[in-house]
């Protein structure tokens, strides 16, 4: 196994709504995408995805339906709320936010060190 | 495990949630197998990558949080059966809870109004009792005079108020009625700071004597008697043959704690010239002022104080009256609850101590069955349960039979508060203020549910800590657990605690019996009672009027059958408060003229002495011939009081005089009779006169009947009362009770103790001697297999049955030696309940450690005996 990084606290949520954003999707394909997307350098373990999901149902900011497959497969699709793209969009500019003023301290620091 | 499927409710948030996760498995399967995996790899590694599936599902149901209501339905059907598996595992916890949820709160919910709540009276600590301080430091009752001086000279105090009982009689259309009543001066309810709900308070100006007569009722009597009549105010009603205008109506939460009983209140109206050898100089009313707001207890003693030692010529006192000794002050509420606090804070020990076995016990029955479900709680941690959810589980059965327990002790707790109101002696201030304290059996429930919570977690978290595989090979085994030190320290804390409980008990009980050994100084068997008053002043307008329904009364009574013989008396030894009743007197051989021997008035008729049996010590009793005016009255005095006065000297033929009247004649002293005592069976003999009657300064009225029987004395009681009503029908009589009764009565408030704590003995032996015989018994199975390998090593019967006791009683013995320190502790806050004995009585001592040792003999026997008959071959194989 190649080595992984952890997930950060409680960016998995984030990640998952950003997923099932792009359109009604079963646990399974988030699972998949995730993984896909993150070019396999992010770990999602599996164990914890469906306990976050069920979280971010009962929050309202996932809904989820039992439809068909492409397959024919009966399974549950979840798609995101009002609430939940929302949260979406808060989510995603306080982690931009962070994410930008870590890098600009990562530079000022490299700097002062040359 | 069926309890598993049996719990799992199979409803449709479960199936999805299945389905869910084997669509998942499935598809993931599925993608490895395209991969090229053979179809077993790829579930394998599907199955891994997910996790356990019931781990999973664990979690997901803890993130749907309005779970919890589910759970709590599922936890406590569970729990309800795992306590029906062990129906007597729950009984005795239930039962041991509710014994010490119940008695607690029934003892704190009746002593928390008495002794700490404050009274309901605006400001109740500013409301003061003041003495006149008598000898000794005795709390003694204030003179008219006094009452003037402090009310004109006092600046600490905004009102001060005297009082005293009365009990007046209302005739109307209906039959005549006697009230409990007091005679107040006007600033009684403002001293209390309670202003009547309806109509005026008394107005000063009306409180001289001859005033107008008036009177303030209590609700309770104007609901009564009076119809809620809004218009009473002004109107009159007709007491002792008088017109007395309705002034006002209190209020209906408005509580007379100087004296429950009250409905009615009129004017004192004494005399204010204060003629010295009247009533106004008398010590016989009890005084209550209110302190002005900011000032203190301690400024109105100083003010008492310095107004008590610095006369001045605008206020006369005489000798009997100087307050050479000053005066003493109480809060309301000291002189309320002095009397009853040392037993009330002793029952509150008791019951504290009965809680603390109850909770021991608990502790101990939850571990030791924690311990035998260790195995049980390995394996669900194992098949996924998780950490919370066994917490959660134990939890919910601890809170189950918490909650039994607090149901059941809820009704404890009101027989309990009904038994006590029925039981409490007279003492007992407020009876009308207690009830179940809601707050205190919240308190007591949480406490105990507290505890069983703690404890009951412990072997939630034994069995989620990493080391369930140890769980689950121990309980093979049944080895000895970790949990002997904890049960061993439970034996000794159950015994202890039993001790000084014991102990306690013991105590009052000897105590008890040395009261009721004393002599009263009369011989209280086959004596009937009863109070008869004249009520009709106009028919009875003089005392010679008086004094001849009495004679009539009496001579009616000598005829009754079954009448052995019958006489009045002004006061009843061990019946009557007596306090109005001390009379000063002044011997003609008193070296100083200024010496005050207080005694005890008593008038009676000349049979007294044959009926009561009190006997004749030196010279003769009073006869017929005493019933009629004489100059030189004759008097008979008390033993005490003669050897007190009259050391070896023959007291025979001394004059004296009571009552501060210095221009009659001098009284003879004619005879000397036995001690009777007055007060209480514990308080010594003080000093008592006698005169007839007829020949008292005022004819005393009402008086006391008291007949000998031949036989049964409260059957004469119809005919008695039948017979002084055929000389006139319209004189109330009034409590009718034998004289064994009132012995008995009088030892009340010890008695009352005394049944407490010999309840509370019972209940901590019991749940000493379950608790004892539930750890033994516990540890015996737990330790199966080592006896059963010492058996097969050879050891007999004998020596296991020795083996087992010699542990227990070593225990007991631990827990004895360190009750007995407590209880030598505890024993200090009985001391003033304590009568005749030490409070470390070696009879008590002693006789609790054999009782205490004799049940935890039979405790562990049982076990000890079930030890022995371990067949080793069964035990070892059971492995």
């Amino acid at each position: 196994m190649t080595p992984k990084s952890d997930l950060p606290q409680g960016t998995l949520d984030l990640l998952i709504l950003k997923v099932v954003a792009l359109g009604p999707v079963h646990g399974y394909a988030i699972a998949q995408r995730l993984q896909q997307v993150s070019r396999d350098v992010v770990q999602v373990p599996q164990g914890s995805l469906y306990p976050a999901l069920h979280r971010l149902e009962n929050r309202g900011l996932l809904a989820a339906d039992w439809k068909e497959t492409e397959t024919g497969r009966e399974a549950k699709f979840y798609r995101l709320t009002r609430k939940g793209r929302a949260q979406l969009e808060t989510e995603t500019a306080s982690w931009q936010r962070l994410t930008g003023a870590v890098g600009l301290i990562l530079d000022l620091s490299e700097g002062g060190a040359e | 495990m069926t309890w598993w499927n049996r719990l799992r409710r199979r409803n449709q948030m479960e199936d999805q949630l299945e389905k869910e996760l084997r669509f998942h498995l499935e598809q993931h399967t599925a993608e490895l197998i395209a991969r090229g995996h053979t179809p077993a790899e790829a579930r394998r590694l599907a199955r891994l990558d997910l996790g356990g599936p019931e781990q999973v599902k664990e979690e997901c149901r803890d993130a749907r949080g309005a779970r919890w209501l589910e759970d709590l339905w599922h936890d406590a059907s569970y729990a309800l059966r795992a306590l029906r598996q062990k129906p007597g595992f729950a009984a005795v916890s239930i039962v041991t809870l509710a014994l010490g949820i119940g008695a607690s709160t029934a003892i704190f919910s009746a002593v928390n109004p008495i002794l700490f709540e404050p009274l309901p009276y605006p400001h109740a600590s500013r409301v003061m009792m003041i003495w006149y301080a008598g000898p000794g430091g005795a709390r003694a009752n204030q003179a008219f005079g006094t009452y003037r001086e402090l009310a004109a000279r006092s600046r600490t105090f905004e009102a001060i108020a005297v009082f005293k009982p009365w009990q007046p009689t209302m005739t109307g259309p209906s039959e005549p009625e006697r009230f409990d009543g007091q005679r107040v001066t006007a600033d009684y309810f403002h001293a209390l700071g309670v202003a009547p709900a309806l109509g005026r308070d008394f107005d000063p100006a009306d409180d001289r004597i001859h005033g107008p007569d008036r009177v303030i009722l209590s609700d309770s009597l104007w609901r009564g008697k009076f119809g809620s009549d809004r218009s009473i105010a002004g109107r009159e009603i007709t007491l002792n043959d008088n017109l007395y205008t309705v002034m006002g109506v209190m209020p209906a939460g408005f509580e007379n704690v100087l004296a429950p009983s009250t409905e009615i209140w009129s004017l004192l109206q004494y005399d204010a010239t204060l003629p010295q050898q009247g009533r106004e100089w008398g010590h016989h009313l009890r005084m209550v002022g209110r302190v002005r707001a900011g000032m203190g207890t301690d400024q109105a003693r100083a003010e008492l104080d310095q107004i008590a030692h610095t006369p001045t010529p605008e206020f006369s006192r005489p000798p009997w009256a100087s307050m050479k000794l000053g005066l003493m002050v109480d809060s309301l509420q000291d002189a309320v609850t002095r009397g009853v606090k040392p037993a009330l804070l002793a029952v509150i020990g008791a019951v504290l101590l009965v809680l603390a076995i109850a909770c021991v016990n608990v502790t101990n029955l939850l571990l030791a069955r924690g311990a035998q479900r260790r195995a049980e709680f390995a394996m669900r941690a194992a098949l996924g349960a998780g950490r919370t959810r066994l917490i959660r589980q134990l939890l919910t059965e601890s809170l189950l039979l918490s909650l039994a327990g607090g149901l059941l002790g809820m009704v404890i707790a009101e027989l309990g508060v009904r038994g006590l109101v029925a039981l409490s002696p007279p003492e007992l201030p407020r009876i009308g203020a207690i009830g179940v304290d809601g707050a205190v059996f919240a308190f007591a429930l949480g406490v105990s549910t507290l505890i069983g919570l703690v404890v009951g977690l412990v072997p939630a978290l034994h069995a989620s800590r990493d080391e369930l595989h140890i769980g689950l090979q121990q309980s093979s085994r049944r080895s000895a657990g970790g949990h002997q030190l904890t049960r061993r320290t439970l034996v000794v804390a159950e015994v202890g605690l039993a001790l000084v409980l014991l102990v306690s008990a013991g105590l009052l009980l000897r105590s008890l019996q040395h009261l009721f050994a004393i002599a009263p100084g009369f011989d209280a068997s086959h004596v009937l009672t009863m109070q008869v008053q004249v009520s009709s002043p106009r028919r009875y307008p003089k005392d010679q009027d008086y004094h001849r329904f009495f004679a009539q009364a009496l001579d009616a009574v000598n005829h009754v059958a079954g009448v052995a013989s019958a006489a009045f008396t002004n006061v009843l030894p061990l019946g009557d408060d007596a306090s109005n009743e001390v009379f000063g007197g002044h011997f003609e051989n008193d070296n100083d003229p200024n010496d005050d021997h207080r005694a005890y008035r008593y008038a009676v008729t000349p049979e007294y002495f044959q009926t009561m049996s009190i006997p004749l010590r030196r010279g003769r009793l009073l006869d017929a011939h005493d019933m009629l005016p004489a100059p030189a009255r004759p008097v008979l005095i008390n033993e005490s009081f003669a050897k007190r006065k009259f050391g070896g000297l023959d007291p025979i033929g001394q004059r004296v005089r009571f009552g501060g009247d210095n221009d009659r004649p001098w009284d003879v002293i004619v005879g000397v009779v036995g001690d009777v005592k007055q007060t209480s069976l514990a308080v010594s003999e003080s000093n008592g006169f006698y005169v007839a009657t007829a020949q008292w300064l005022w004819a005393d009225n009402p008086l006391t009947l008291v007949v000998r029987a031949h036989g049964d004395p409260a059957a004469l009681a119809p005919a008695i009362r039948d017979a002084i009503w055929s000389v006139d029908k319209d004189q109330p009589i009034v409590r009718a009770a034998t004289m064994d009764q009132l012995v008995a009565a009088s030892a009340a408030e010890r008695g009352f103790a005394l049944i407490l704590f010999e309840a509370f003995g019972l209940v901590a032996l019991a749940l000493a001697a379950t608790g004892i015989y539930g750890v033994l018994s516990g540890s015996v199975t737990e330790r199966t297999r080592e006896i059963g390998v010492r058996s097969a090593l050879g050891a007999t019967r004998g020596d296991i049955v020795a083996l087992v006791i010699r542990q227990a009683m070593t225990l007991t013995g631990l827990g004895i030696a360190i009750g007995l320190a407590g209880a030598v502790i505890a024993s200090q806050a009985l001391i003033t309940l304590l009568f005749g004995i030490s409070r470390l009585d070696p009879v008590t001592y002693l006789g609790v450690i054999a009782l205490l040792a004799g049940v935890s003999g039979i405790a562990c026997w049982v076990p000890a005996w079930r030890a022995a008959r371990v067949d080793p071959s069964i035990t070892l194989r059971t492995d």
